[in-house]
């Protein structure tokens, strides 16, 4: 397939353009549709784009499979992070009232929550790019004799 | 209704079909049409991840799979008429209940009295933002989405766990 003229043009013209999508699904995710789980989708779904095309080495060197495997654990401590930080700031656990200002009056609060649903988000992409990476490598890997 | 006709085709036609490389890109329609009646029903955020999970990134999977174990189907020895029973039975059943249902969209159902209704009103002033579906699943109920993250991290685990080839002090081509 690498030598197909047609594909490769218009994966490297789209590539960009997913990537760019799915970091705007991420974080305009508060405003309009979407949010961590299909901007992680999108940004994988960019990297597996550019394996099917250039091959899965050239994916590995863009996207290590120790970094993707990482990102897995990483999403889910940001996330579980963000928990503690409620406690740390003298709410319940995933409270994100304090997260901003502590202690916080009503206003600041809504300030908090804003901020600890934009972290979460963050938290949920990771793991979700990291997982479906580390699967498609998997399932990749098994292929390549 | 064009959709809902077009995805009682496609089902049909993935029932039938004995070819699984036509299987999976049938899936994968099937999954983009799905997509469709969820914008259809303004379930905007359910659309893009049905686009996004169903239609692409499990079609690229399967797909995979396919590599790895051949695209041909066995085809059944003989015609089995109580898995047969059993599915129309449910279905019957399904289509019975549905029929208790309130009609779409309607003011006075479950949905949009009860805490539906709630979040609605209450998301602006609590949240400051106005996606509603973001500040339920990532506000009111954190709790749901840390676990779903982690049901996403110990299925890639688990994927991890029985494919990778690759270990620690063993050569490439082993195993």
């Amino acid at each position: 397939m690498r030598m197909d003229v047609v594909l490769r043009a218009a994966a490297k013209f789209f590539i960009p353009f997913m990537l760019v999508f799915g970091f705007y699904v991420q974080f305009h995710g508060d405003f309009g549709p979407g949010g961590g789980f299909q901007a992680g989708v999108i940004v994988a779904a960019a990297i597996i784009l550019y394996a099917i095309v250039w091959g899965r080495e050239a994916a590995i060197r863009v996207a290590p499979v120790r970094l993707v495997e990482l990102m897995m654990p990483l999403g889910v401590l940001i996330y579980a992070g963000v928990g503690l930080l409620g406690i740390a700031t003298g709410g319940n656990y995933l409270d994100y009232d304090g997260l901003v200002h502590a202690p916080p009056t009503p206003e600041e609060a809504v300030h908090g929550r804003h901020w600890g649903i934009f972290l979460v988000e963050i938290g949920v992409l990771v793991s979700v790019a990291g997982t479906m990476l580390a699967i498609f490598y998997a399932f990749t890997g098994r292929g390549a004799k | 209704m064009v959709l809902l006709t077009l995805l009682a085709a496609i089902a049909v036609g993935l029932v039938r079909v004995r070819n699984l490389f036509a299987a999976v890109v049938l899936f994968g329609a099937y999954s983009f049409l799905m997509a469709s009646v969820m914008v259809v029903l303004d379930a905007v955020d359910v659309a893009m991840t049905e686009a996004a999970v169903g239609a692409g990134v499990s079609t690229v999977l399967l797909l995979c799979a396919l590599h790895l174990i051949g695209t041909r189907e066995e085809a059944p020895r003989r015609v089995r008429p109580l898995p047969i029973a059993a599915v129309a039975a449910a279905g019957a059943m399904l289509v019975h209940g549905a029929r208790d249902l309130p009609a779409f969209g309607a003011a006075d159902s479950p949905m949009n009295t009860g805490p539906g209704a709630w979040y609605l009103r209450n998301t602006a002033a609590d949240m400051d933002i106005p996606n509603v579906v973001t500040a339920v699943l990532a506000g009111y109920r954190s709790f749901d989405t840390l676990g779903e993250v982690a049901v996403i991290f110990t299925a890639g685990i688990g994927v991890a766990l029985l494919l990778k080839r690759e270990r620690r002090g063993r050569a490439e081509g082993e195993g």
